[in-house]
């Protein structure tokens, strides 16, 4: 928004503010907020008092136990994220070197198959290690245990392993693109002006290239550091709740082992956390701006042995690393493995399609009341509403940021802010405020539009904001309505911001797993939760239905993103 | 001091550079004239050992360079975007090389304020880069260039992002800076005028080859070849079809021929035709002065004379301004280009 605009709209303000051609007057303007900020004063601040309240409790504060139980978890959390953010730069580093630096055949193809993780819901990611890795997974049952193929840390890594490869998994992609871009933002006359001032390849890199792409280096640590920090499908599904981070301890505490004190005690510490790292994030990015794009691709074949054989070690890598555990799962939905008994390592395995079938049948003793697929049609239910409420919502609130006045600017940030509340911590607020009332299944929708929203506001908002006023007018002085304006104008531009904002709150709601866990009923389950109740029973079937179900959620995320890149106008990902 | 011998080298499977070989010598400032893409930059980037030909080799004071790194050359080089180091300051950008090689911080001081004294950015060291100008930028990157006191100097079009007057200063700074200092310099550009503002020699490449490499006013009186003439916009180059054994027929006129080359019947030969007080012009007594007549089409006012487009596409300067469709005389020499 430019300063002229600004200054347009503030001396509008003495007449009212004119909004789409109309004037608004004051009370008008600010009745256009009032159905957003109802919502989250109702549902965001109202249990985010409550778990305030609850932490500050003299109470809660003294308690010995509480104190003594939130340094220990506080402390995994950190040593967990910072070793997946270590792995994590071990993994993305050469992977952006390899993108930004190197042309080669299929390479728009490799990068979209790493940024694919960062996309699909927790539980489809996690589902898709159990396939290859778990217990039931392809690896152990294909592959005889000891082996002299695989070492046995390769073929039943611990939990914990698995968690950070998970981590990796998910994350490579943030440090392949934003140390990558910088990459190849790089002036590549700036290395070579250092050389013939004298500097050696050593000097160079330190005294150039490294303070180049410093802030691009922790920015990307930063925002790994923080996803790694909260992460929780993915730690609860492939861990068990043996490994205790802030996001698993506070959802312990919440459900399975009741301690309402200390889970709102954790949730306000790892508030403070996630508001202490995306500080730092925003000051950071303010840094990296200033660096000059070359006006050509740097990129280029390997030439020499030594790039051959790093590009074609790091192609093979990526390829092996991010596409087996994405195959593996629709694999393993397929597959039937019954291992025999009395002969270990004797398995039979097969094609079969038993465990979709299993899907729609209501069987006595099993996990619900229902056939398991009600779960996809809660699932797709609970996303239409989702999609509906935070357009109904993200709308108005949208219009309004698109001409900011002093009132929007103030009204912003708190917009803004349950994106770095966890849904983890949402769901806990939920059980604080409303208590008794979440036997309603509605909680979960909204739980889900909460952490759509702002997503949904930010699509919209540069939309709305990128129609100039001049074609308004135009179309009234040749006689449009009001309606007719709309219509004919505004319509047609926002169409596309309109359906990528309701394709990201639909995926959002589909694959949502923290909140929906605490806030569901045992009847309405949804995708997720349907995946998380047959990974955590014994059996195979069990495991096969996960399989089955996760490769449904995997199929519907897809086909979301690719709508969502397909809509998306080169409008450039940024984190 | 530097040589260059018979580099060859193909970009995108082309031949960019076919056999250049040329020579700078001490104090002298060589200037590489040549259209964009004629690969001037890559013959800058192979000196400094950024980049290597194919064949041919790069001599320094009969030393073979192939195996020489580029930080130790002791070569200096300035980027026409300037390629000053973002996250220095000024002073930092100008002691870089300073500190590589390890001079004393008290030195570097004194060395970085005289250096800032010669390209008069006096009191610039705290400011940062983005704070300055086009030009105060280039004088920075001048600065840094000449701190190490190298061995050889070379421009890679250092004025093309600037606009004129601040080209005519610079090129005064840098000619003065040039003579004190005795630096070798190669000056890559494809401006003339800048060019023969700053050239102590002219080398025209065209074609991956160095079609001319000569003192500025030997090329500017004989450009010997079409190119040449089209590349320094000397007079007009036309078509003509020789007639008889020393005369040639033009869309002008038919015009005397004294060129020294056999040329038979009906062959066609390109001429250059300009008018005669040429400022360089020495009175070799090959070309004839001949009287045409043209038909003025099109007037324009140039500083100190008005340029002329007579019919035909001929350009012609004059001092007073003629109405347009009168039909005027104008004198002119006629040079045989082939």
């Amino acid at each position: 928004m430019s300063n002229k605009t600004l200054n347009h709209t503030d001396t509008e303000t003495l007449r009212g503010e004119t909004l789409r051609g109309y004037v608004f007057p004051r009370f008008l303007r600010f009745l256009i907020w009032l159905p957003v900020l109802l919502f989250l004063l109702s549902f965001f601040f109202y249990p985010l008092s409550k778990i305030l309240a609850l932490t500050f409790d003299p109470a809660t504060l003294l308690n010995p136990n509480n104190l003594r139980n939130t340094q220990h978890v506080v402390g995994f959390t950190f040593y967990q994220a910072a070793l997946s953010t270590l792995l994590t730069f071990a993994l993305g580093i050469p992977s952006a070197v390899f993108f930004a630096k190197f042309d080669f055949p299929g390479k728009p193809l490799l990068r979209a198959l790493t940024a694919v993780p960062f996309m699909l819901p927790t539980v489809v990611v996690a589902s898709s290690f159990n396939a290859l890795f778990g217990n039931h997974g392809l690896l152990s049952s294909l592959i005889p245990n000891p082996s002299s193929l695989l070492p046995t840390f390769i073929l039943h890594p611990s939990p914990f392993i698995l968690i950070l490869i998970a981590h990796v998994f998910y994350n490579a992609t943030i440090v392949i693109r934003v140390v990558g871009n910088a990459l190849s933002r790089l002036d590549p006359k700036l290395e070579a002006a250092a050389r013939t001032l004298g500097a050696d390849s050593f000097r160079v890199w330190k005294n150039v290239t490294l303070p180049l792409l410093r802030p691009s280096l922790l920015a990307a640590a930063l925002l790994v550091f923080l996803f790694d920090f909260t992460s929780f499908g993915v730690i609860l599904l492939l861990g068990g709740s043996s490994f205790a981070t802030l996001e698993v301890e506070i959802y312990i505490r919440a459900l399975k082992l009741p301690n309402l004190s200390l889970a709102a005690m954790l949730s306000v510490v790892q508030l403070i956390f996630t508001l202490i790292f995306s500080i730092l994030y925003t000051r950071i990015i303010k840094q990296t701006t200033t660096q000059t794009a070359p006006r050509f691709s740097i990129a280029r074949r390997p030439k020499t042995l030594r790039e051959k054989i790093f590009v074609s070690t790091v192609y093979c890598l990526l390829f092996i690393f991010f596409l087996l555990p994405l195959l593996s799962l629709p694999i393993r939905s397929f597959t039937r493995l019954e291992a025999d008994r009395g002969q270990r390592g004797e398995v039979q395995y097969g094609f079969t399609t038993d465990y979709y079938e299993e899907l729609f049948i209501n069987r006595r003793g099993s996990l619900f009341y229902v056939p398991p697929i009600r779960a996809a049609f809660n699932s797709l239910g609970y996303a239409v509403i989702t999609v509906v409420l935070s357009l109904a919502l993200g709308y108005p609130t949208a219009y309004a940021l698109a001409k900011p006045t002093r009132l929007e600017k103030f009204l912003d940030p708190l917009i803004m802010l349950p994106l770095g509340a966890s849904a983890v911590m949402l769901g806990l607020g939920f059980i604080l405020s409303f208590g008794r009332a979440l036997a309603s299944p509605f909680f979960v929708p909204i739980a889900h539009t909460l952490v759509a929203l702002p997503f949904v506001i930010r699509t919209l908002q540069p939309a709305l904001a990128s129609i100039p006023e001049r074609l308004r007018q135009a179309a009234s002085t040749l006689g449009a309505s009001p309606f007719r304006v709309w219509q004919t104008v505004d319509l047609p531009i926002l169409s596309r911001a309109t359906l990528s904002a309701a394709t990201f709150a639909f995926t959002v709601s589909l694959g949502e797993f923290g909140a929906t866990l605490l806030l569901t009923r045992p009847e309405y389950p949804t995708i997720p939760i349907a995946i998380q109740r047959f990974l955590s029973q014994p059996g195979g079937l069990n495991f096969g239905q996960a399989m089955a179900m996760a490769t449904l959620l995997m199929i519907l995320t897809t086909l979301s993103i690719l709508a969502i890149e397909k809509l998306r106008l080169n409008q450039d990902g940024e984190f | 001091m530097l040589e260059l011998r018979n580099i060859f080298k193909t970009y995108e499977n082309k031949p960019l550079l076919r056999g250049v070989s040329f020579s700078v010598a001490k104090g002298e400032t060589v200037c590489l004239l040549g259209a964009s893409g004629s690969g001037k930059s890559t013959l800058l980037r192979m000196v400094a050992g950024l980049e290597f030909p194919e064949s041919g080799l790069v001599l320094f004071d009969g030393l073979d360079l192939a195996q020489t790194a580029p930080h130790l050359r002791d070569f200096g080089l300035v980027f026409q975007d300037y390629g000053l180091f973002p996250h220095l300051n000024i002073f930092d950008n100008i002691a870089f090389g300073l500190k590589i090689r390890n001079v004393p911080a008290s030195e570097i001081h004194l060395r970085v304020a005289a250096l800032l004294g010669q390209v008069n950015l006096n009191g610039f060291e705290k400011r940062s880069v983005n704070d300055l100008s086009g030009g105060e930028q280039q004088r920075v990157a001048l600065a840094r260039a000449l701190a190490p006191q190298p061995r050889l100097l070379m421009f890679d079009e250092p004025l093309g992002a600037l606009d004129r007057s601040l080209k005519d200063d610079l090129l005064n700074q840098l000619r003065d800076i040039l003579h004190k200092t005795k630096i070798p310099a190669i000056y890559v550009t494809h401006d003339v005028d800048e060019a023969f503002a700053i050239a102590d020699r002219i080398l025209l490449l065209h074609d991956g080859e160095i079609i001319r490499d000569d003192a500025p006013e030997d090329v500017w009186a004989n450009p010997n070849s079409v190119h040449a003439a089209r590349m320094l916009g000397v007079g007009n180059v036309v078509e003509g079809v020789v007639v008889s054994a020393n005369k040639v027929k033009t869309d002008f006129g038919t015009f005397a021929l004294t060129c020294k080359h056999k040329h038979t019947k009906n062959e066609n030969i390109p001429l250059l035709i300009q008018q005669p007080p040429s400022p360089f012009r020495r009175g070799d007594g090959g070309e004839v002065e001949e009287e045409i007549q043209l038909k003025v089409e099109d007037v324009l006012f140039k500083r100190d004379q008005f340029q002329v487009k007579a019919g035909g596409g001929l350009v012609i300067h004059m001092k007073d301004a003629p109405r347009v469709g009168q039909i005027i005389c104008v004198k002119v020499r006629v040079e045989c280009l082939a």
